[in-house]
């Protein structure tokens, strides 16, 4: 049965619960609501929710759990000379997998009898051309090996979803027939409701937690496994990055910590004084008017996509400072390079850096300003001397996490900085990041053992762990100046 | 005892300014002026960021397009002569090529425009390969058609199309080997002889992605159908689970260890960097939970748990927003705390969670990286089937095939990028006025 269609009569099951426990409800108080314990709705409620909470909960564990139980159970009857030969057991599951879904779709199509389908034999049918007639594409002929590891995928997939089926229309079954036994006009179903109702709202809230978790769990499985293959001090020390599929790869962090140290650098250097004098013009000196159209303008900058700078970089400011800079100046001819990228990463983090400024000049208390206005001070002289040193550490803060966002930006490096690690000063050179790599060695089709592509699970770790730190700090820094004048 | 040597104040004067308060004065102008060039460089590069992009990309909207009367000969199209759309489908795109050469040239001739400097082959060059495949998806839809003479609407090539757009001009034809100078000459003729033109292009919003060779008629239907169908996936799961997470943080949560946890987690999840949401997906939707690549449902889980924190974070200043004193009314009227909530707080703060709900779709909708490590940059040219089976199906993603479109090498595929680049940017737009109306309408100020 199609999952839509379980997940619907379930509902259907929890909806009909739901009549019947409010029903009952109200004919057990002889008809006069009065005499409940809570509104007949949560007795109603009651029954739809021990119906089918626990019904969805199984179904979503079984879908879980389904897939790596019989990958285990099928895994087994390949036997190993055939893993030798493709080198790869995932390659094998995958065809076994498309083997599967081909005699399945068979079937459906009707090219198949049932009976066919299950007495099919390598020996006999070609069944590359078989299913090549209904539309699936098979690499490589299927052998005797292949074949059986698929039959039994496909009895174990629907001996699988029939158990399924069962269990969960079944549990959903009895938990109505039990709420609906317990339905009783002195049942205190209101306080079963919300209690029920707290445990939703305390799961959905460890969600959080949860991705947390996954996200570090995910990166450092893959990373313990790379460090098997690969030294990790070579890892973290090495100064060449120059990977080959066919072994003997360097993998050296340093040329890329370089590269997205110097275009986050560079990136700064655009977006705090930009951004810093617009929140201070903005908060101090603009008009009403001023500040309606110019405060707008800047927080659409915020709003554009990175996919959007990434073309800008690619289409517009490369080629203008190829052509006005880099090669009249005598830097090089390359259009994507640090400079690029610097520079639409800056534009980006103007709103950034002006919004968070903006902020914390705003909770600089205006009795400071007042003072320095009474002692005399122009408007700039009480920026310098009494605000800016009073806002320093929140400003600090604000470049900070303006910093992590930059190590982070993945899309406009991607189409702005190049793809060569090299370690050099020139801007105008092209350069590689951290996050290009990541993107670079797990796009297109990659063998999930070889450290080219494990390696990029250690740069995503490297990289959470720069960018984690770096937030906390900034958190705590600007935590910490809030504090002063509360 | 007096020091005779104390210094004279300098002469002063109220009514003239001396050096320090012109030194002074002067400072707080250059000050000032800083500032302003700040904002008028952060809103200069709004301006150019958005001429570029549709100044490269308006032209994406319209296409050029050749017009002639083409005969379906029987003979090549249908041998058998039964009019079986199966023994039709065994004549391939390069049996239908010939065809339109051949009608082409011929129209050429009869309208007495001149082919100088064309050989025939150049001429087949200046219709799209997507052409025949044109003519032999309508002549399968069709049948009867077959032997009859059909006005036909053909996309130009390319360059062709770039010559009517100005992207490609005579001069540089001299220097590209895909193009000659006679044939654009020859294409200026049949505009003037109202073969060729160049109109409005739906195809481009409609239609299927194409393949490097052909980008006049590369379009973004599978792209937006895709992040439309992430939107669902996303909208679905992200705005209840992120309501109830919220509900519980700010209304029931008691202070200890465990929500602190939570917290931690909500603020550091919204700064982390959007590739390594990529990572959690491939490794843990894909590769253990063995969901298919490139699939919209991958997409949508992984965007949901970055659109969690912004959803969140919206929500419970919202929640924050609504005045104690309701809450303690309803409490007093004998409500529980879940009624007060349910009942009366979370329909106050209704519309804060929906500008929330919409603002986090927006920044989902424009999300790029994490989409090309779950495999959303495959080439995808099937639509995918409706909802809930689509969800499985592989597709694209509009900020994806923007990035997908910029790494070919044909110079026609910049315009189609900011092209892409102008529909999501609308969606963008569209998307954030909304909100800024709920806003407006709905939000109360207590």
């Amino acid at each position: 049965m199609p999952l839509i269609w379980i997940i619907l009569a379930v509902l259907a099951l929890g909806a009909a619960g739901y009549v019947l426990g409010r029903k009952r409800a109200v004919s057990s108080a002889g008809g006069d609501i009065r005499i409940l314990h809570s509104l007949p709705n949560y007795y109603g409620m009651n029954v739809f929710l021990t119906a089918v909470v626990p019904a969805l909960l199984v179904l979503v564990v079984w879908l879980l759990v389904q897939p790596a139980v019989i990958q285990r159970q099928v895994t087994q009857l390949i036997p190993d000379n055939d893993i030798m030969e493709s080198g790869e057991l995932s390659l094998i599951m995958s065809d076994v997998r498309r083997v599967a879904d081909g005699l399945d779709r068979a079937l459906e199509q009707g090219a198949l009898s049932r009976e066919e389908a299950r007495m099919i034999r390598s020996e006999f049918t070609n069944i590359r051309e078989t299913l090549a007639s209904i539309g699936v594409a098979l690499g490589d002929d299927v052998n005797a090996d292949v074949l059986a590891a698929a039959q039994r995928y496909r009895t174990l997939q629907t001996t699988g979803n029939t158990l399924m089926t069962a269990a969960v229309l079944i549990l959903a079954a009895l938990g109505l027939g039990y709420a609906y036994s317990r339905t009783h006009k002195d049942f205190r179903a209101r306080n079963t409701v919300e209690r029920a109702v707290l445990s939703i709202l305390i799961l959905a809230s460890t969600i959080a937690i949860l991705t947390t978790v996954g996200i570090v769990l995910s990166m450092v499985l893959e990373t313990r496994d790379f460090f098997h293959l690969y030294p990790a001090r070579e890892f973290f020390f090495g100064t060449e990055w120059i990977p080959s599929f066919e072994g003997g790869s360097h993998l050296g962090l340093l040329p890329l910590l370089w590269g997205t140290l110097y275009i986050t650098f560079i990136a700064l250097l655009v977006a705090v004084p930009v951004g810093l004098f617009s929140a201070i013009y903005l908060a101090e000196y603009a008009g009403r008017r001023m500040r309606g159209i110019a405060k707008p303008m800047i927080e659409v900058l915020a709003g554009i996509p990175t996919i959007v700078y990434g073309l800008f970089a690619l289409i517009t400011v490369g080629p203008m400072l190829r052509d006005y800079f880099a090669e009249p100046l005598g830097f090089g001819t390359s259009s994507s390079s640090v400079m690029t990228a610097g520079i639409v990463m800056g534009i980006m983090l103007i709103p950034f850096v002006s919004s968070l400024s903006d902020d914390i000049i705003n909770a600089v208390p205006q009795s400071l300003r007042d003072g320095s206005y009474g002692l005399g001070a122009t408007q700039s002289e009480t920026v310098k001397q009494v605000i800016l040193p009073a806002a320093l550490p929140g400003i600090v803060g604000a470049i900070l996490l303006a910093a992590s966002r930059a190590i982070g930006e993945t899309m406009i490096v991607v189409m702005g900085a190049g793809a060569a690690a090299t370690l050099s000063l020139n801007p105008f050179e092209a350069m590689t990041t951290v996050t290009v790599k990541i993107v670079g060695q797990l796009t297109g089709d990659t063998d999930f053992s070889s450290p080219e592509a494990l390696v990029a699970f250690a740069l995503g770790l490297t990289l959470f762990a720069i960018t984690l730190g770096l937030n906390i700090l900034a958190l705590f820094i600007v935590r910490k100046y809030r504090e002063q004048y509360e | 005892m007096t020091d005779a040597s104390t210094p004279v104040p300098p002469k002063s004067s109220l009514y003239a300014t001396s050096d320090r308060v012109k030194r002074r004065n002067r400072s707080e102008t250059r000050f000032r002026a800083y500032g302003f060039a700040a904002i008028t460089v952060g809103v200069l590069a709004l301006i150019l960021l958005v001429i570029s992009i549709v100044s490269n990309g308006a032209s994406a909207f319209r296409q050029t397009y050749i017009t002639i009367p083409v005969e379906l000969t029987e003979a090549r199209l249908d041998p058998a002569g039964n009019r079986d759309p199966a023994e039709m489908a065994r004549v391939t795109t390069f049996g239908y090529a010939p065809l339109l050469a051949q009608a082409l040239q011929q129209h050429l001739q009869g309208q007495g425009i001149s082919m100088e400097g064309v050989t025939p082959r150049d001429l087949m060059a200046m219709i799209s390969q997507e052409a025949p495949a044109q003519v032999r998806a309508l002549v399968l839809a069709n049948p009867e058609i077959v032997g009859q003479t059909v006005t036909m609407e053909m996309l130009a090539g390319g360059r062709i199309d770039g010559y009517f757009k100005g992207r490609v001009t005579l001069e540089s034809a001299e220097r590209d080997s895909n193009v000659s100078p006679a044939q654009l000459l020859l294409a200026e003729r049949m505009a003037e002889a109202g073969l060729i033109e160049t109109r409005f292009n739906w195809a481009f919003i409609t239609g299927p992605d194409a393949s490097d060779q052909r980008p006049e008629a590369a379009g973004l239907g599978i792209a937006i159908l895709g992040s439309f169908y992430m939107m669902i996936v996303v909208l679905v799961l992200a705005l209840p689970i992120g309501v109830a997470a919220s509900i519980y943080l700010e209304e029931f949560a008691p202070q200890n260890r465990f929500t602190d946890a939570i917290e931690v987690n909500i603020s550091n999840l919204a700064a982390v960097p959007s590739i390594v949401f990529g990572i959690l997906g491939l490794a843990i939707f894909i590769n253990f939970a063995g969901l298919p690549q490139s699939a919209p449902i991958v997409g949508g889980l992984v965007l949901t748990l970055m659109t969690l924190p912004t959803i969140i974070i919206a929500t419970r200043a919202s929640l924050r927003a609504v005045p104690p004193s309701i809450r303690d009314a309803a409490l007093g009227l004998g409500a529980s705390k879940m009624q007060s909530v349910f009942h009366h707080v979370l329909p106050l703060a209704a519309p804060g969670i929906l500008t929330g709900t919409i603002i986090g779709l927006a920044q989902a909708l424009g999300e790029t990286a994490p989409l090309l490590l779950i495999g959303m940059v495959a080439f995808v040219r099937e639509f995918p089937d409706a909802p809930p089976e689509g969800f499985f199906d592989p597709t694209s993603a509009l900020p994806v095939q923007v990035y997908n479109w910029t790494q070919r090498s044909d110079p026609a595929f910049v315009e189609r990028a900011s092209g892409a680049t102008i529909v999501l940017l609308v969606f963008l737009l569209f998307m954030n006025a909304m909100a800024v109306i709920l806003r407006r309408r709905f939000e109360r100020r207590w």
